[in-house]
């Protein structure tokens, strides 16, 4: 039993910290703001300028554009990055294909793509949902046929995140259609963003902005080199960059969440209502304290995850319990926010009579989609019961 | 960081899952519930052989000179085996002598406490239920130069009538003083309270009670702050002791659902029976290593003001979740008398709120994140 961090873990930790307040986050351009508030921050130049200090991946190998530093270490960069609100959100590539092309690449895909991601300056997309295949992710329909040294792809992906950012699409499709089950037709192709037959169309959410995207595919021509790793082992791949997705993409939140609960308190001490500040009403107060304490809760189970991590296994259930955690705590958190600031917590930040510049009604919003992203939680929770409780079934 | 128990800590995990399952069965638990059976003295003995109630005394006054850590692994078991509170009473009431004692009064007692031959208990809650240095109103008053008269009434004091102590704060002058009360004393009274859970919580009344200032524990006027550490201990051990009742709860929900059919099929294959028992493991997990992290802290020197308030809160909250939802699961069966899982509900009523609940605790935090 070892609750701390070794010495220079928190030499890496002071390190990291210098070199955020010297460049803070806030001063690099954004394509999506949210000021640190946990719903992702988009900035490519930030992205870039993290990559070219090594620390987008810094956990992978050195050959492989990494820095061979441990998971603890790649937690302690998570947890500061969350501290200084930095937009991480396009970091995902990094942390979602990156692991995969490195467990099933072929050599020459890990030279090629590897170092490029970790340096930020390609990003990778993600194209696995599809209208029909949601939870159900074998239910794919884009196919791919053989012709020559080609595949020729057709069909739809949605929500795919950020794909209008992206330069390469990762991208699931059924090589063998007639495999039963159908896990077992499933290939992948790492293609370029550019090729032809490639659409991308904008989905607007429900906070006005574009962050996920229809991609259309109709007959795009994709090398053979470009097939990751072995035909039909596409589902393996997919399960692989699911595991790191669920380990990785809420690993931030405990500190995000912390930073928006500070906003929070110094708003209740300089907000009045009936003479008195808010802060002295009990109720707010057992409110944030609460807060506070699921804060904590969530933090030690992705301590656990990473921990694990630490150790060259890869975590299972425990990766979904940190991810329900901390996505029901983010809303918790949003919730909780929006009746503190009541009324006013209606306002875009650019109304005049906007409090914290509008954030906690974004977060508001774009908290709905928390718990369906990376894995839906009901999906998470048969992970829990089935593989992590050992519950059978049928 | 290391998540896993150390050799020596799974070792002594297993020893006592071993020994507790064998010898104290729920049936046994819940005869002494209802007062139908004691704690059988060899048990008792047994227990003392293998160390447990000098686990943490220092080996120059007899004990096993064990880590906070050791006493927290134990409490888990314990708690899985929902032994009898005599036994955390006891440990709790070592604890406080060892670290508010001076050097003869712990050469006195604490040999004898880690034999299993000597209960201390501590006796710190009042009518008006508060843990705060104002909710003592206990009164000592000097009479003479070396003699104090007590006078006050203790209540939910678990355990106090086989106590041969009992270190009880009182008020005193400027400051809050704490007194090692021997319970011979035929000033001190002690009545059984009778609770659903058939716990033994005991009004305990002082009746001008006299101690000689031998008889103090720390500095008079000034036991306040030493109590407090105290206090932040006892309650990470509650936290330990109620997560091992968490995980108890959770494994013989987990049986149930495997065994029990309806609808021709186990109920544990139904995704609304999963997804219950896939927030109970989340609870019980979250609040094993919020709790392991705390007292790890408090091993290492930490005061732990907000952490101890932190864990407090969740795993009172937690253990009453996953008490809820094993019956939920366990159906109308668990609601009865001679199941096993009410002995587990019925003991977190009163963990919940036992050095403070989490109400309290969550002001504590209040104030600790600066509202």
């Amino acid at each position: 039993m070892d609750f701390g961090f070794t010495p220079e873990e928190e030499k890496f930790r002071e390190e990291v910290r210098e070199w955020l307040e010297k460049e803070p986050p806030g001063k690099f351009k954004m394509e999506l703001e949210d000021e640190g508030y946990g719903c992702w921050g988009v900035s490519r130049e930030f992205t870039r300028h993290l990559g070219a200090k090594g620390w987008l991946a810094p956990d992978w190998p050195v050959e492989y554009g990494g820095q061979g530093r441990t998971s603890m270490e790649k937690l302690i960069l998570v947890m500061e990055l969350a501290k200084h609100r930095a937009p991480t959100f396009l970091h995902f590539a990094a942390e979602l294909v990156g692991p995969t092309i490195m467990l099933y690449g072929t050599e020459e895909q890990k030279r090629d793509f590897l170092p490029k991601m970790a340096s930020g300056k390609t990003i990778i997309c993600e194209c696995m949902s599809e209208p029909d295949a949601g939870s159900d992710a074998a239910a794919i329909n884009t196919q791919a046929m053989e012709d020559g040294d080609y595949y020729i792809i057709n069909g739809q992906k949605t929500w795919t995140s950020l794909a209008h950012l992206a330069d390469w699409c990762w991208v699931t499709v059924l090589t063998d259609p007639s495999a039963t089950p159908r896990y077992k037709g499933i290939s992948s192709f790492i293609i370029d963003a550019k090729t032809p037959g490639i659409t991308i169309r904008p989905i607007i959410n429900m906070a006005g902005e574009q962050s996920f995207n229809e991609v259309f595919f109709d007959n795009v021509r994709v090398p053979k080199s470009n097939l990751l790793g072995k035909i039909n082992n596409g589902w393996y791949q997919l399960l692989a960059a699911l595991d790191s997705e669920r380990c990785w993409s809420r690993a931030g939140m405990a500190w995000y969440c912390g930073e928006i609960l500070k906003d929070l308190i110094t708003y209740t001490k300089e907000t009045k209502n009936g003479g008195d500040s808010l802060n002295h009403n009990p109720l707010i107060r057992q409110k944030l304290a609460q807060l506070a304490i699921d804060i904590e809760a969530c933090r030690i189970l992705q301590y656990r995850v990473a921990w694990i991590h630490s150790r060259n296994t890869l975590p299972n259930y425990e990766a979904s319990m940190a991810k329900v955690y901390a996505d029901e705590l983010s809303q918790r958190l949003a919730m909780a926010g929006m009746e503190i600031l009541g009324f006013y917590g209606q306002l875009k930040r650019d109304s005049k009579w906007s409090v914290l510049k509008g954030m906690i009604g974004h977060m508001y919003v774009n908290s709905y989609g928390k718990t369906i992203a990376a894995g839906a939680s009901e999906i998470q929770r048969n992970i829990i019961a089935q593989r992590g409780l050992k519950l059978p079934r049928s | 960081m290391d998540f896993n128990l150390n050799e020596e800590q799974e070792m002594l995990r297993k020893l006592a899952r071993d020994f507790l399952s064998a010898n104290c069965p729920p049936s046994l638990v819940r005869k002494i519930a209802r007062g139908e059976a004691e704690l059988d003295p060899q048990l008792w003995r047994n227990m003392a052989q293998m160390g447990w109630m000098g686990i943490t005394v220092p080996e120059k006054y007899g004990g096993m000179g064990g880590s906070f850590l050791s006493l927290i692994v134990l409490l888990e078991e314990t708690g899985y085996a929902c032994l009898p509170s005599l036994f955390f009473s006891g440990l709790i009431g070592g604890l406080a002598l060892n670290e508010m004692g001076n050097d003869g009064q712990k050469q006195d007692l604490l040999p004898k406490i880690a034999q299993g031959e000597l209960m201390v208990v501590l006796a710190f809650t009042e009518p008006g239920v508060r843990y705060d240095a104002q909710g003592i109103t206990t009164k000592a008053v000097l009479e003479g130069g070396n003699k104090y008269s007590i006078d006050g009434v203790k209540l939910f004091i678990s355990d106090a009538q086989h106590a041969d102590y009992l270190v009880c704060p009182a008020s005193s002058g400027k400051g809050i003083t704490v007194f090692l009360l021997e319970t011979r004393n035929p000033a001190i009274r002690c009545a059984l309270l009778n609770t659903y859970a058939g716990d033994r919580q005991y009004e305990v009344i002082l009746n001008k009670v006299s101690s000689s200032k031998e008889n103090i524990l720390g500095r008079v006027e000034q036991g306040w702050d030493l109590l407090q550490s105290v206090m932040r201990k006892a309650t990470i051990a509650k936290c330990a002791e109620m997560v091992g009742g968490a995980q108890k709860a959770l494994d013989m929900t987990l049986d149930y659902a495997r065994e029990r059919k309806q609808f021709g099929r186990p109920i544990g294959t139904l995704q609304a029976i999963q997804h219950y028992c896939a927030n109970m493991a989340i609870d019980v997990d979250a609040a094993r290593f919020l709790t392991r992290e705390t007292a790890w802290n408090l091993n290492v020197g930490q005061p732990c003001v907000k952490e101890a308030a932190v864990a407090k809160a969740f795993v009172s909250d937690a253990y009453t979740r996953v008490c809820k939802m094993a019956h939920q699961i366990h159906g109308a069966i668990g609601t009865t008398e001679d199941h096993d899982l009410p002995l587990y509900s019925k003991s977190a009523i009163a963990s919940r709120i036992i050095f403070g609940d989490p109400s309290y605790h969550r002001e504590v935090v209040a104030q600790e994140i600066g509202l």
